[in-house]
């Protein structure tokens, strides 16, 4: 072995090069890893296809409906499946008017929630109520459905039309008989069901708030209420909008509370009293009922529509969520 | 202090480290020879842990990494096409900055998490082995009681000399340790170093290290880089006390860096 | 001024009170709900409830057997299917999501999670119901499955990425492939997020009736056999909910109960292992 100068090698002394090495990227060439690969990525191609499948079945179930009564499906409010007629008004009618009325309940409930959580509450009383409200999404739908008819309705009849009707009767909405079974019972248990969605994610997004927002104002002297309603809220708001929106997502495909209390009834009225429908409440109701095929069909169509809605208005949530809370647990937990 | 005629556990041939068109070592030929401590010194970003990288092949692995030039482990380029860089792993041992135990394994099974890449041994083999790579990382008599406890039980500077026991049992040809008492106190600082002296009468090892006083106390060679040039090298020694280019000697002062 | 300064105090005295109030209202419906849940459903509780089917309709008596063997039975094989598939897809997100179709992959989890269950129901009816000509466990598994794949593969994903680089780096340094690295090391280290992840998900999909109705459909006898339709505690809760007699209705809560005792059940040991996780081993 020749001399070992501890020093830099004189390139002239150094062995000829070799020629320049090139481009040596990423590791794990060897088949194992391969084979890692690819197992995980044909795991992953299944939900892909599964959407894929699930709109395809959904589109070519749906067809002879969709040839058969057009656009006019969604404002017909005929259903008649001996005449083979079928219009989906009245169900998109109580989808979207249970779930307003939901969230005209439930959006003060979850948010006042959320604000009192994260902005009020000290750590020994935020924890356990943290948790309480959390619990309320582990409810089976059904068991809710179950209490809705049991004790909900018993109690709206007793206590709450009288008054409501005493007070409000004139307006178109709480006019006529209570039948128990109404959009009102309906759109109540849809609010208890997606407060804790909506309070989850406004949590999340009221605690990325930065504290130099709250700072800033009780530094000027505002009040600790004006504080978090003047500066926390506002910064927070388009994920707050967002919050409401994914309750609202949830509301919308709700099915089995919903087809227990609403009362499954194809009419468009005004008053809350009265039964209603909902799409996701028909198709559980009548799918095992349908007799013809166009029928079938007509519901396929039913759940296609839903489908599309409730795609539309959860990406809407999480885009506005995301920008407020960046991917955080905010969008995968909560959905 | 290596003989005139001592052998090289590495050298690097003109290595030059690049990110995407960007190079962050450049031109480096640096010698090894087996048997010492090389500690690689310089300011922040100057390279250093880049080139420790490439020594063992792990610069590849970052995003848009690569390597011209050659590397030599006992003569031979472990970039040659037909080198697979996890085998060639398996021979070099590595220490990072901050300790890495693995968290669901036991200390037992952490030291030994080597050797389950490096061919089947029964388990009483198993065992020595871990051992005697405890009783080099001067571990064993603190964990010998607990061996199948956890590993996050132990404090920052057992945890660091665990990991260095992992490194060890596989018997690699080289040891490279990037800033190893970086998070650690002075305490476990001291364990580390002294370490260092006994390791080197069995292991070639390479530290990098941005505590001069660590360089001077630990290493029998000093490589000095700047901007991912190699600026000097020379025996400890020399180079602290005489160094022959301004600035290494404008660094040693702390003029800079 | 100071009128002011007292008013604007005392209008957030009355605000705070007034979240503190909305909060305990929440909480009020979930008390209660639990609470009506025990009152009328433990006094149903006894051994023949656990272990006879249902007896016809109109008589007295009888249990629920049939459908708490059935919902073990569907849910583990939704479970079956939708835990491997899930976690799989998981890992595929965290090791190689990066990107278009990681992109992807992400996105279409999002949109089923979002997706009525009922929805999820009658595209399982079209696939394994329709074909085969009848209803049967298996379809329901199936449709539950669906139901819990995106579940767990984005809560995966979560998991797995919160370990750190540094574990990885390590394992590799030692000469680990890139295959066993991801495995053995860090997919291990993330054991515990991923099985709480899997827990909460199977705690889900127990408690689900509508994708269920028209797969799984339900059934009055005790059957193990995968290919038959087969009854849950959901199911059972629906019918009896829904049905005309007061016998049903008192079984109804009592099922709902034992329901309801399996989710909790299943959400605490998720909890737990989600402590365990941050303990000495």
């Amino acid at each position: 072995m020749t001399t070992v100068p501890i020093g830099p090698v004189d390139a002239a002394a150094a062995p000829a090069a070799a020629p320049a090495r090139t481009l040596r990227l990423g590791g794990g060439t060897n088949r194992a890893d391969r084979l890692y690969r690819a197992a995980l990525t044909t795991l992953a191609l299944m939900l892909p296809a599964l959407l894929l499948a699930l709109l395809v079945e959904l589109v070519t179930n749906a067809l002879p409906a969709l040839q058969r009564f057009g656009p006019s499906f969604l404002w017909t409010s005929v259903w008649d499946p001996v005449a083979g007629v079928f219009g989906a008004a009245p169900m998109i009618f109580g989808t979207l008017a249970s779930s307003a009325l939901a969230l005209l309940v439930a959006v003060p409930l979850a948010l006042g929630t959320a604000i009192f959580l994260t902005e009020f509450a000290p750590g020994w009383v935020r924890r356990p109520i943290a948790l309480l409200v959390e619990l309320l999404a582990a409810i089976p739908s059904v068991v809710y459905g179950l209490w809705g008819i049991f004790v909900l309705i018993p109690f709206l009849r007793g206590h709450v039309v009288p008054p409501l009707k005493a007070v409000l009767g004139w307006t178109p909405f709480f006019q006529g008989v209570f039948y128990g079974n109404s959009l009102l019972a309906g759109g109540l248990i849809l609010a208890i069901m997606v407060v804790p969605y909506i309070a989850a994610v406004a949590r999340e997004v009221l605690q990325a708030v930065p504290a130099s927002q709250r700072e800033a104002a009780l530094g000027m002297g505002a009040t600790r209420w004006e504080a978090v309603w003047t500066a926390v809220v506002p910064y927070g708001r388009a994920g707050l909008i967002g919050a409401v929106i994914l309750g609202l997502g949830r509301a919308l495909g709700e099915t089995m509370a919903v087809t227990m209390l609403i009362g499954n009834r194809h009419d468009i009225g005004f008053s809350v009293f009265q039964p209603a429908y909902t799409m996701a409440a028909a198709i559980a109701n009548e799918f095992s009922e349908a007799t013809t095929d166009l029928y079938l069909s007509a519901l396929f169509e039913v759940g296609l529509v839903l489908f599309v809605i409730t795609v539309v208005v959860n990406a809407l949530a999480r885009l506005l969520i995301w920008r407020v809370a960046r991917g955080t647990a905010a969008g995968s937990r909560a959905l | 202090m290596a003989p005139a005629d001592a052998r090289l556990a590495l050298e690097t041939v003109r290595l030059t480290a690049l990110f995407q068109r960007r190079a962050v070592v450049k031109d480096v030929s640096l010698l090894f020879p087996t048997h010492t401590v090389t500690a690689v010194i310089g300011p922040s970003g100057c390279g250093k842990s880049t080139f420790l990288r490439c020594l063992n092949r792990m610069h590849e692995l970052s995003e848009g990494g690569w390597v011209t030039g050659r590397v030599l482990l006992d003569g031979a380029d472990i970039y040659e096409s037909n080198v697979d860089p996890v085998h060639l792993r398996r021979r070099i041992g590595m220490v990072f900055q901050r300790p890495t135990p693995f968290p669901t394994l036991s200390i037992h099974d952490n030291v030994a998490a080597g050797l389950k890449v490096n061919g089947h041994r029964s388990r009483s083999d198993v065992a020595a082995v871990v051992e005697r790579a405890l009783r080099q990382a001067a571990l064993w008599d603190e964990v010998k009681d607990r061996l199948h406890s956890s590993a996050l039980a132990l404090s920052g500077g057992q945890q660091q000399r665990l990991c260095i026991a992992r490194a060890l049992a596989p018997a690699p040809d080289l040891l490279l340790l990037d800033e190893p008492t970086a998070s650690l106190d002075p305490a476990g600082t001291q364990r580390i170093e002294e370490l260092c002296h006994e390791l080197k009468r069995n292991y070639t090892i390479v530290i990098v290290t941005h505590n001069l006083q660590q360089a001077a106390r630990v290493s029998d060679y000093t490589a000095f880089f700047y901007l991912g040039d190699l600026i000097e090298v020379g025996r400890t020694q020399e180079l602290f006390t005489k160094p022959k280019v301004e600035r290494t000697e404008a660094y040693l002062t702390g003029r800079f860096g | 001024m100071n009128a002011r300064r007292v008013r604007r105090r005392v209008a957030s005295g009355v605000m705070t009170g007034l979240v503190a109030l909305l909060s305990l209202t929440a909480v009020l419906a979930l008390v209660l709900i639990l609470g009506d849940l025990v009152a009328k459903g433990a006094a149903s509780l006894d051994w023949d409830f656990f272990t006879k089917n249902p007896v016809p309709a109109g008589d007295t008596g009888g249990g629920v057997a049939n459908a708490i063997v059935g919902t073990g039975i569907i849910v583990g094989l939704a479970a079956l299917i939708g835990l491997p598939v899930g976690i799989g897809t998981g890992l595929f997100l965290a090791e190689y999501g990066g990107g278009r179709l990681g992109w992807l992959v992400r996105f279409v989890a999002d949109v089923l999670n979002g997706t009525p269950s009922i929805v999820i129901g009658i595209f399982a009816w079209t696939w394994l119901v329709k074909p085969m000509g009848h209803f049967s466990a298996l379809a329901g598994g199936a449709a539950l499955a669906v139901l819990m794949i995106p579940m767990i593969a984005r809560t995966t994903e979560e998991m797995v990425r919160l370990v750190p680089h540094s574990l990885r780096e390590a394992a590799l340094a030692l000469g680990y492939p890139h295959w066993r690295a991801s495995l053995r090391i860090v997919a291990r280290t993330a054991l515990g997020g991923i099985v709480t992840g899997c827990l909460v998900a199977v705690a889900r999909v127990a408690g689900e009736t509508a994708p269920l109705l028209f797969t799984a459909l339900g059934n009055l006898n005790f059957t193990t056999s995968i290919a038959q339709p087969m009854q849950t505690l959901s199911l059972q809760v629906y019918v009896y909910a829904t049905g005309p007699f007061d016998e049903w209705h008192r079984l109804a809560w009592a099922a709902a109960l034992v329901l309801m005792g399996l989710v909790l059940l299943l959400s605490i040991i998720a909890r737990w292992v989600t402590r365990q996780r941050y303990g000495a081993r």
